[in-house]
């Protein structure tokens, strides 16, 4: 079966993000005061090939814990959809 | 007999020639070896240079964790090897879980190119033990992505094992307590964001990256002996 998988990382509660700080004020300069707590991540998309869902998704979770996320820095979410058969 | 030193090249280095020159000067053979060797026999430590290794993408140091010659790296560190990673090879050394925390994106998002003043706090490390605690030396920094930081756990282990071997005098980055480099537990692996090899003669504007060169190297001999002594008993 094919999968379409979004990951989405974004660093951890209570570690500085600079990114997303200059942005909040680049906001605040723009006239947008009330938009606060502005974290930057990245979103990570691919097609996954596996044999059912529940593979799938535990294939993606050891890549976000070797590869696609810093655990020490970041989190991550998991989003997987079965792709539409083409 | 002159150690070997193996100068890891990833696609994207660009320090490798000058520590290189610089370990070359201070006595021992230094060979620049490239990232899909998987054998390190015969080298007696190992240095991962600066540069932008994989063109950084994702985050830094993060492919080139898993470039073929790491494995090799890892098993020389874990059998009490001496490895120094400078800057981007200090972000590489983290990714692989050589040594503790994680280096971000600078506070104020700002790239930082110039020298600072940094204060050796331990000589537990191949690059500090035979520098006099407490020394300041001027070293030139070049990174956006040096801001030091790990969990409150983390931090209050490597306080307390003497794992902070260098310090700013004047914070550029944003890092955590001010550190400029670590070394891991055993005290055979460090990490520094500052170029000591950009610090080598006064022709450059400085050459106090010497003693800290110097001392790794002497750590590296220090080590072999040790070893021969061991075998021969």
């Amino acid at each position: 079966m094919n999968f379409d998988v979004s990951v989405l990382v974004r660093g951890v509660e209570g570690i500085a993000d600079p990114e997303g700080r200059t942005i909040e004020r680049a906001l605040g300069v723009l006239g947008f005061p009330g938009a606060s707590a502005v974290r930057v991540g990245k979103i990570i998309n691919f097609s996954l090939a596996a044999d059912d869902l529940a593979s799938a998704r535990s294939e993606v979770v050891e890549m976000c814990d070797r590869l696609l996320a810093n655990p020490v820095i970041e989190r991550y979410d998991i989003t997987i959809n079965t792709a539409p058969a083409s | 007999m002159s150690v070997n030193i193996a100068i890891i090249r990833f696609p994207g280095s660009n320090c490798e020639f000058d520590i290189e020159e610089a370990i070359g000067k201070l006595g021992a053979n230094a060979h620049i070896v490239w990232h899909q060797e998987h054998d390190l026999s015969g080298f007696d430590g190992v240095i991962i240079p600066g540069g932008f290794a994989h063109g950084d993408y994702l985050r830094c140091g993060a492919i080139a964790r898993f470039s073929p010659v790491m494995d090799a790296v890892t098993r020389l560190a874990r059998s009490g090897g001496p490895v120094l990673g400078i800057c981007n090879g200090f972000q590489v050394l983290t990714e692989a879980g050589l040594l503790p925390g994680a280096l971000m994106r600078n506070a104020g998002l700002r790239f930082v190119c110039e020298t600072v003043e940094v204060e050796v706090t331990s000589n537990h490390s191949p690059l500090t033990s035979q520098v006099a605690l407490g020394t300041r030396l001027r070293l030139p920094v070049n990174h956006g992505e040096g801001n030091f930081t790990c969990d409150e756990a983390t931090l209050a282990e490597i306080e307390s094992g003497g794992q902070v071997v260098l310090r700013y005098v004047d914070n550029p980055n944003g890092s955590l307590n001010d550190i400029a480099g670590i070394s891991n537990r055993e005290g055979n692996v460090v990490g520094l964001m500052p170029h000591p090899e950009r610090a080598f003669d006064l022709v450059v504007g400085s050459d106090d990256g010497v003693p800290l060169l110097a001392s790794f190297v002497r750590f590296v001999e220090e080590h072999v002996a040790s070893h021969v002594a061991v075998g021969r008993a």
